[in-house]
């Protein structure tokens, strides 16, 4: 499979999706180069998970175009969508309490060469080791969204989409959190953020697309940040 | 050892006997429960036609053009017609079963139903309702065996170890293996392992297909002790449905334990009341209803 010339990562043109009788994606169109990172922001029930799921087959019907690495994804299954390289990291964090922590973290399967280690996994992440025979749901809420984090490093995905990491962990987990995107970025990961926390998102991210009533609404490049604050605030409603 | 001892012992090992039936069925259920969310009212028809299988491919398939002479032993049958059966339940999972998922699980529970009816309607047309004897037990398996306080048929015996050996090794899969934590994982949350790139609808159709010729296979070992007939999974299913309510759809192991348990009670129960042995497992069903509707080994729809 040969990766386009021009780096391109992701490129969504048109994406409707619907749950049920529900339309919830209203046309969306975004692109994301490789070893980008950009953050979804807007208002609760604006659509951003919807845009994460949808690039993931994970929504009821799905219209429109969604490439990754250069391939026509909109008719492939989501197992074949996440084959391509692609790492997500769900809102609820989706910890499985049946598994233990270790099987937790083998349950996703390689798709690509060149994932961590699960000895440079447990470097990283000294809590999980600590705590692998446990069951997974007993972790707290920061190692939990570590567990979902460090499972989808070890897989080789390249493109990892990451659903609310700081939704309800304490400020110490967050700073953690940001020293592992940062680090991810430097890695060469492309990523795609669902943020809540706006300070959390413009400290990391190279460009923000704001999300309204299922409509990408603005594109703000971090360089324009500070003179877009206004009409941030206005889409957030703060 | 007195009379009533003896009687006692006797009763529990023909009742472990069924239970042994019982927990290979459950068990079956739960494993098709947990994947498909769908309760499979088609099992009895599955554990019937795995009696079938064994049956007509020991009687009848030298009729068959280059099969002459042929009669497919029971050895034969443990293996063959568990295959047969699921290949026959991934194609009806495939083709009927598939497009109900999103629907709620009654409709599957329904479409199942109907499933059971045509499978046994079939077979009630061209065969006895009142039972053929299979008579392909093997030479080995004949006989009793001295277990000090009775003498018990060897046969028995064996259908109590393999079936709990069945059982014991499927909870083995699915707790201690790879795949034995997709199929978990699949259960809490099939959407999230789908995307993490494992192939859930091909793991959903091999699921149903084991689940059934788990049933089959429970069919095979059934054959020779009781006739086979094409009612006979109606009757069984009934008593594995109310096994499942006590035990609770949410535990391999809940299943294989409450399947053996409660056959076990059914044994007791004849030598102390007799009349009530057919009911027993009913009045059980009821008084867990009451004190746990979830189940002996169920857990709520939060995992607590």
């Amino acid at each position: 499979m040969a990766d386009p010339q021009d780096g391109e990562m992701v490129k969504a043109a048109d994406l409707h999706a619907h749950y049920g009788e529900s339309h919830i994606l209203h046309g969306v169109s975004l692109s994301v180069s490789r070893g980008e990172l950009i953050t979804l922001i807007g208002r609760n029930g604006s659509g951003r998970t919807t845009i994460l799921r949808s690039l993931l087959g994970l929504v009821g019907r799905r219209t429109g175009s969604v490439r990754i690495r250069g391939v026509e994804t909109i008719d492939l299954p989501p197992h074949r969508i996440a084959r391509l390289g692609v790492g997500y990291c769900p809102e609820e964090r989706g910890i499985f309490s049946r598994l233990s922590v270790e099987e937790n973290l083998m349950l996703p399967p390689v798709v690509r060469e060149g994932g961590m280690s699960v000895e440079r996994l447990y470097e990283i992440f000294p809590n999980l080791f600590e705590h692998r025979k446990a069951m997974g749901t007993r972790l707290s809420g920061g190692e939990q969204q570590m567990l979902a984090m460090a499972r989808i490093l070890r897989t080789g995905a390249q493109l990892l989409l990451l659903d609310e990491l700081t939704e309800g962990l304490a400020p110490v987990i967050v700073q953690a959190l940001k020293r592992l995107i940062r680090q991810l970025k430097q890695l060469g990961f492309t990523v795609i953020l669902v943020e809540q926390n706006f300070h959390f998102a413009a400290e990391l991210a190279d460009r923000h697309y704001v999300v309204d009533r299922g409509r990408i609404a603005e594109m703000i490049p971090k360089e324009a940040l500070a003179e877009s604050k206004d009409k941030i605030d206005a889409y957030l409603g703060v | 050892m007195n009379f009533f001892t003896r009687m006692v012992l006797a009763q529990m090992m023909l009742g472990l006997n069924n239970g042994a039936f019982y927990a290979i069925l459950s068990l079956g259920l739960a494993v098709i429960f947990g994947q498909l969310n769908i309760i499979n009212f088609a099992h009895g028809a599955f554990y019937m036609l795995g009696a079938f299988v064994a049956l007509l491919g020991y009687t009848s398939l030298s009729v068959l053009p280059g099969l002459a002479g042929f009669h497919m032993n029971y050895w034969e049958a443990l293996l063959i017609a568990p295959l047969v059966v699921g290949l026959l339940g991934m194609l009806i999972e495939r083709t009927m079963i598939r497009h109900l998922y999103k629907l709620g699980n009654l409709y599957g529970l329904l479409l199942t139903f109907g499933i059971a009816l045509i499978i046994q309607g079939l077979f009630t047309n061209y065969f006895n309702v009142s039972g053929t004897s299979y008579n392909a037990m093997p030479d080995i398996l004949r006989g009793t065996v001295n277990l000090g306080f009775m003498r018990f048929p060897t046969y028995r015996l064996w259908s109590i170890i393999i079936s709990l050996g069945v059982c014991l090794g499927t909870w083995l899969i699915v707790e201690r293996t790879k795949l034995g934590s997709y199929l978990r994982a699949g259960t809490e949350n099939a959407d999230l392992v789908q995307a993490f790139g494992v192939n859930v609808p091909l793991m959903i159709s091999l699921t149903y297909g084991f689940g059934v010729g788990l049933a089959a296979f429970a069919g095979v070992v059934a054959a020779p002790i009781y006739s086979v007939s094409p009612i006979m999974g109606e009757e069984m299913i009934i008593t594995v449905f109310a096994v499942v309510v006590i035990g609770g759809m949410g535990s391999i192991m809940g299943a294989i334990i409450t399947g053996l348990c409660l056959g076990m009670l059914e044994g007791l129960t004849k030598v102390i009341y007799p009349p009530a042995a057919n009911t027993v497992i009913f009045f059980m069903m009821i008084v867990v209803l009451l004190v746990k509707p979830t189940g002996l080994f169920g857990k709520d729809q939060y995992g607590e």
